[in-house]
């Protein structure tokens, strides 16, 4: 074996991809050659680590180094000083302070992480997620071999229903019972299916757990399978992740090569195979019945429950269908027991989460925290808190179908009933911050407007009831809004609410009553005065020229309408009755002339 | 029967079977809950919400059309929350609905008008964009007006599971979400086999027959030509329904006096032409047993079917009887026999036929069935179209005397009559074939083996020693699994009955719509028209084809024998496949590419 004194870990999740790291592979080849320290040195590629913001990032080890936003410009440094010589290259080092990580020693110094608790992305960034022998070296489907060795199907369900473990996909299902009605169906055939199908807008969990770890994936599936009598597995995900795609199909194929899946998993008298079925993208596909509908070859909408997936589904066989982060989660309950995942998180809600951190926000990215953390606590501690110096207005749980918290709920758990008091919802994990620049009508009109886009069309709450949302907030950011325009929104968005047919529409007036309901002075605002605090909404917004002008005329002149009006050297003026608020005076403007208001 | 658990309606308690719906429950309890995707024949599809009901212990309202009792449920269908909810649904499908109701062809016959009326829709508090859409006329027989579409999918589920030609289906997302036929084509482009059926359960009119009713009346009025008239069996089984007389009655008398009374020179009845097509297909059979030719004989009555046959079932097309359908053999004959007969020009004759059916009209138009450069048909208008007619030119259809076709093509038999209902075609054909095969008379004629509402239907027959095994389906959806069977096992049976629609043609597309309080395709509204023309059967002395005397002498004067090349001319006709659009044959798909 090779003595290699520095091993280099390049991640290679979907973010440092498209930030050069592919560039800068190959520019740390070309530079070990030119040192003659390719025998020395070892590169290693990594799934995504989450903290995307600082891509693409690169760890040096022994030491633990951890090199962030590395152009290809630093890597003769980086070689020379580090590699060569030993020394650091301390500008590029992803620091602040500690970690506490049972999962996260490697990682140092960094506080992202210090938070942070990785059971599904235990794996992201530590192994090369295309090598099935570096999954196995960190006990990969070990899992897998103590069940088939040492425990029945039904002991196997009875670690799970101890776990506590919740459906991550937005429900919040036990999993273990789910597992215990289907497990008691007498079925010729049974399916698993893992929802893989991720959509919200701005979310990348799945994809990144898949990308960086998908054996674990897999593993967690073939147990399910064990555990309730299925042969058949079948991954639904959506084709815009060819990245996770191709992982997975080497996984698979690798998982078949050690006989893992096909007949007689690792040896044992029980046979399962899993396929991929990917999906064409629309968001109501990640709704259950909606994904069993495209699995079958038919138009993806859902129908009525009961009869569950779990009596009636793929195929009307009995189907187990549970979300990537929960497949994820399984191999570590039975390794480490149901009971120990249980002291992680709250009384009703164990374990961890993982969120996808958007918004404006310092570090945006994957965060994977135990649950009972507070929104405060990842916002301001792993998040960074908000840039620029602008104030925090909300955080959106959970997607489109998610609300929007205030201030005053920053210090609420992150729980599955915690959310729902506070008037949102877990979801799938998406976590927007918005700070005071955003306008909170605006942002409920981008919601309603993704969810009455993505609506099936089958039933008519969400397909009639989200149009007629989105028109009445269209109505109001154009200045339009009528007295009792709110109480309409209100009206429809409960009703829709209670009768829609599935998820979508259940939870698609969320963000238009949760911003009702914590911000109804901006929507009155709106409505009586004609006014947008944040200055968002273009239609009221005015134009005025200030004492600061000198009249160069810049404005005018680039006014399209001739809105502008004024000689040389002498203040401007702005005809309101004329002015169509396009902006372009005010970005034109060098002597910060034009008040917008 | 199983233990009867108890639910709570409203606070008051009942005992129920267990296993059903809500909706199912309350149905037998006098409680009518507001329901509009809803039908008892097709699968739950729990789009519209208007049957929303409130669970106790329940977060939101569930659909009580999809949502099984339990013991101890306690359901409230009427508090005020409910009450607008539904409300609110039912002003949010009229708001993206075209309110043009005074011009619209099913004002007063409208499920939504009625829903809209009994909601209290009185205000329309969330109106705003609607959606716009061209119609579809490109069909000869089915036209879609996507624009009236409250998109329930009930024509949806029609067309795939109980027709099993799966033509409709949604596409595009939300607002967007309009039904049509697959690579949004054209119908008339589409595999739509024109049954109709989508018609019948639409609640609006977003499906509608092509309508001939502007073209017959100004036929009508025209002194040069000489109208003739027939009219299916069904129809006469059904037309009442149109004038609020219930289900069942016989109208044949009424609607050949309303007929001549809307300017008809004669009138004529299928009826005839349906014993002329037993005596040509049952012959056709027998030569097929006697010479060992292709079997089973598949009937080609039905117009639905024809067009399923070219393209679903292209392989059978041999075992089909070359048989024109009754419609098509009155109108040859019309414009021959009669018009030598009467010494008209047969060019001056405007041949018109009111039918139960609205894949008729894509049948008249069918080239295949052209002659001496003539359609036998020249107007086809449906059991609708003529009921309208009737009302609209002021002809008191309900008071009025009841009069006898003309001769020579109005004289019927009582096996003509039961060509309306499913089993019909068979049982007639049963009575002649025996009769022609064994010389010997059927004594016992009423074939209950093949009678009735049951979707494949076996009997046989012996018939000089020989068995004779026979089969019928009706709906496509029952023909597509009968063929299937065929197909696995072509000898299993030697005749088989077909006919496109559910019950046959009593339940053809162009029947009149569901009445208040009914629902569409009710199988107690499709048994009461059969048990009309059943009874017509039975009023009548000549009860088989062969001894209808109007036939025979058109044998002797025209046709000479069943089979001859005359009735070749005129009486068969040809199939063939036609492939729906993406559909490449294998033979195709072989091609070679040589390098």
């Amino acid at each position: 074996m090779k003595e290699t004194k520095y091993k280099l870990t390049l991640c290679d999740g979907t973010a440092c991809i498209q930030n050069q790291s592919k560039v800068l592979h190959q520019a740390l080849e070309a530079e070990l050659d030119k040192h003659g320290l390719r025998q020395s040195v070892s590169i290693h590629l990594s799934g995504c680590l989450g903290i995307c913001q600082k891509g693409p990032v690169l760890i040096v080890n022994p030491g633990y180094i951890m090199y962030g936003r590395v152009q290809v410009e630093d890597i003769p440094e980086i070689v020379e000083s580090h590699l060569v010589r030993n020394k650091a290259v301390t500008r590029l080092i992803i620091t602040e302070d500690h970690l506490y990580n049972r999962f996260f020693r490697i990682f140092g110094d960094v506080d992202f992480f210090g938070k942070q608790m990785r059971i599904c992305l235990r794996n992201c960034g530590v192994i090369d997620p295309e090598n099935i022998d570096d999954y196995l070296s960190l006990r990969g489907y070990e899992a897998l071999a103590k069940a088939l060795e040492s425990m029945t199907p039904e002991e196997v369900i009875a670690e799970v229903k101890k776990s506590g473990l919740r459906g991550r996909g937005g429900a919040g299902f036990p999993t273990g019972l789910k597992w215990e009605f289907t497990a008691k169906q007498t079925a010729d055939d049974k399916y698993v299916i893992c929802n893989a199908d991720e959509g919200d807008p701005g979310a990348f969990m799945d994809r990144s757990a898949i990308e960086g770890d998908p054996h674990t994936v897999l593993e967690g599936m073939i147990i399910a399978g064990y555990a309730i009598g299925a042969k058949k597995g079948i991954i639904y995900i959506r084709a815009e992740y060819p990245l996770a795609i191709e992982r997975l199909e080497k996984a698979i194929a690798a998982a078949r090569e050690h006989g893992i899946l096909g007949a007689n998993v690792l040896g044992s008298d029980f046979s399962f195979d899993i396929e991929i079925r990917l999906g064409a993208g629309a968001f109501v596909c990640g709704e259950e019945t909606a994904l069993i509908h495209s699995i079958e070859g038919h138009r993806g909408m859902p129908r009525p429950r009961p009869p569950y997936p779990s009596v009636k589904g793929l195929f009307g066989k009995p189907t187990l269908i549970n979300n990537v982060e929960t497949w994820a989660s399984i191999p570590v309950i039975l390794l480490d027991g149901g009971k120990w995942f249980s002291t992680v998180g709250t009384e009703t809600s164990k374990g961890t989460k993982v969120f996808a951190l958007a918004g404006k926000v310092h570090n945006t990215g994957l965060v994977e925290v135990p649950m009972g953390t507070t929104l405060r606590e990842i916002i301001y501690d792993i998040g960074g808190g908000i840039p620029n110096g602008k104030t925090f207005k909300a955080v959106q749980t959970g997607g489109p179908s998610g609300g929007c918290l205030p201030a005053k709920y920053l210090d609420t758990q992150i729980d599955y009933e915690s959310l729902a008091k506070a008037g949102s919802i877990m979801g799938s994990g998406g976590m927007i911050v918005i700070d005071e620049d955003s306008c909170m009508v605006g942002l409920a009109k981008f919601f309603i407007e993704f969810t009455q886009d993505e609506s099936c069309g089958k039933c008519t709450p969400c397909r009639e009831g989200t149009k007629r949302m989105y028109e009445i907030l269209t109505r109001i950011t154009e200045g339009k809004g009528q007295p009792g325009d709110i109480e309409k929104l209100e009206r429809l968005g409960e009703m829709i609410k209670r009768s829609s047919l599935c998820g979508l529409g259940q939870s698609a007036p969320n963000p238009v009553l949760s911003t009702i309901k914590n911000f109804r002075e901006e929507y009155e605002e709106h409505i009586h005065s004609k006014k947008c605090r944040a200055g968002q909404c273009a239609a009221m917004l005015s134009y005025t020229v200030n004492v600061k002008c000198v009249g160069c005329g810049a404005c005018k002149r680039i006014c399209p309408v001739g809105a502008v009006e004024g000689t040389r050297k002498e203040k401007h003026l702005i005809l309101q009755d004329k002015c169509i608020r396009c902006g372009q005076c005010y970005e034109v403007c060098k002597f910060d002339a034009i008040t917008k208001a | 029967m199983s233990k009867m658990i108890t639910i709570y309606i409203n606070g008051k308690e009942y005992k129920v079977e267990p296993g059903q719906t809500i909706m199912q429950a309350a149905d037998t309890l006098g409680y009518k809950i507001p329901r509009l995707c809803y039908h008892p024949k097709l699968s739950i599809e729990g789009a519209c919400r208007v049957c929303i009901v409130e669970v106790e212990g329940q977060r939101n309202f569930v659909a009580s059309c999809a949502f099984p009792v339990s013991d101890g449920m306690k359901i409230k269908t009427n508090t005020a929350e409910l009450r607008r909810a539904r409300r609110d649904i039912v002003e949010l499908i009229v708001d993206n609905h075209p309110m043009d109701c005074h011009v619209c062809e099913r004002d007063g016959n409208c499920e939504l008008q009625r829903l809209a009326s009994s909601m209290g829709i009185r205000a329309r508090h969330f109106a705003g964009e609607r959606k716009r859409y061209d119609k579809d006329l490109s069909g000869d027989a089915v036209i879609r007006d996507p624009e009236k579409c409250i998109l329930c999918g009930r024509c949806v589920r029609m067309c795939s599971e109980i027709q099993q030609v799966h033509n409709l289906t949604q596409s595009h997302r939300g607002f967007n979400t309009v039904v049509t036929p697959a690579y949004d084509l054209p119908m008339a482009e589409s595999v739509c086999t024109a049954c109709g059926q989508c018609i019948n359960v639409c609640p609006t009119a977003a499906f509608l027959e092509k309508n001939y009713t502007q073209e017959l009346f100004e036929q009508l009025n025209d002194p040069d030509t000489i109208k003739v008239a027939q009219f299916a069996p069904s129809v006469r089984a059904a037309i009442g329904e149109a004038f609020g007389i219930p289900a069942g009655a016989n109208m044949e008398g009424q609607l050949i006096a309303a007929l001549r009374k809307l300017g008809f020179d004669y009138v004529f009845d299928t009826q005839f032409a349906a014993d002329l097509t037993i005596m040509e297909e049952a012959s056709e059979f027998l030569e097929r047993v006697q010479s060992k030719g292709k079997l089973p004989m598949i009937t080609s009555c039905s117009s639905a079917w024809m067009k399923c046959l070219e393209q679903f079932y292209p392989d059978l097309i041999d075992n089909v009887s070359t048989c024109k359908s009754p419609m098509s053999m009155q109108g040859a004959m019309t414009k021959t026999y009669f018009a030598q007969k009467m010494g008209i020009d047969p060019k001056k004759i405007c041949s018109v036929a009111a039918m139960c059916c609205t894949a008729k009209k894509y049948e008249a138009a069918r080239p295949e069935l052209m002659f001496d450069g003539m359609r036998g048909v020249d107007i086809v208008v449906t059991t609708r179209e003529i009921a309208w007619m009737i009302k609209s030119a002021g002809i008191d259809f309900v008071n009025i005397k009841p009069e006898q076709p003309d001769h020579p093509l109005g004289l019927s038999s009582g096996a003509g009559a039961i060509f309306g209902t499913t089993g019909g075609v068979m049982e007639a054909a049963i009575r002649t074939a025996y009769e022609l095969y064994t010389g010997q008379t059927l004594v016992d004629i009423e074939v209950e083996s093949v009678r009735g509402l049951k979707g494949i239907k076996e009997g046989s027959l012996t018939m000089d020693g020989q068995e004779i095994r026979v089969a019928v389906a009706h709906g496509l959806g029952n023909a597509c699994k009968l063929l299937e069977t065929v197909r696995q096992d072509p000898g299993r049976y030697h005749f088989i009955e077909i006919m496109g629609c559910p019950g046959g043609c009593v339940g053809g597309g162009g029947q009149p719509y569901a009445a208040i309080n009914t629902i569409p395709l009710d199988d107690e509204a499709l048994k009461k028209r059969a048990q009309a023309l059943y009874d017509l059967d039975r009023g009548k002395t000549i009860r088989r084809s062969h001894d209808n005397p109007d036939i025979q002498k058109l044998y002797k004067e025209f046709l000479q024998h069943p089979l001859s090349s005359v009735s070749h001319k005129y009486l068969h006709t040809h199939y063939k496949a036609k492939l729906p659009v993406g559909i490449v044959p294998k033979e195709a798909k072989q091609i070679e590419v040589k390098p």
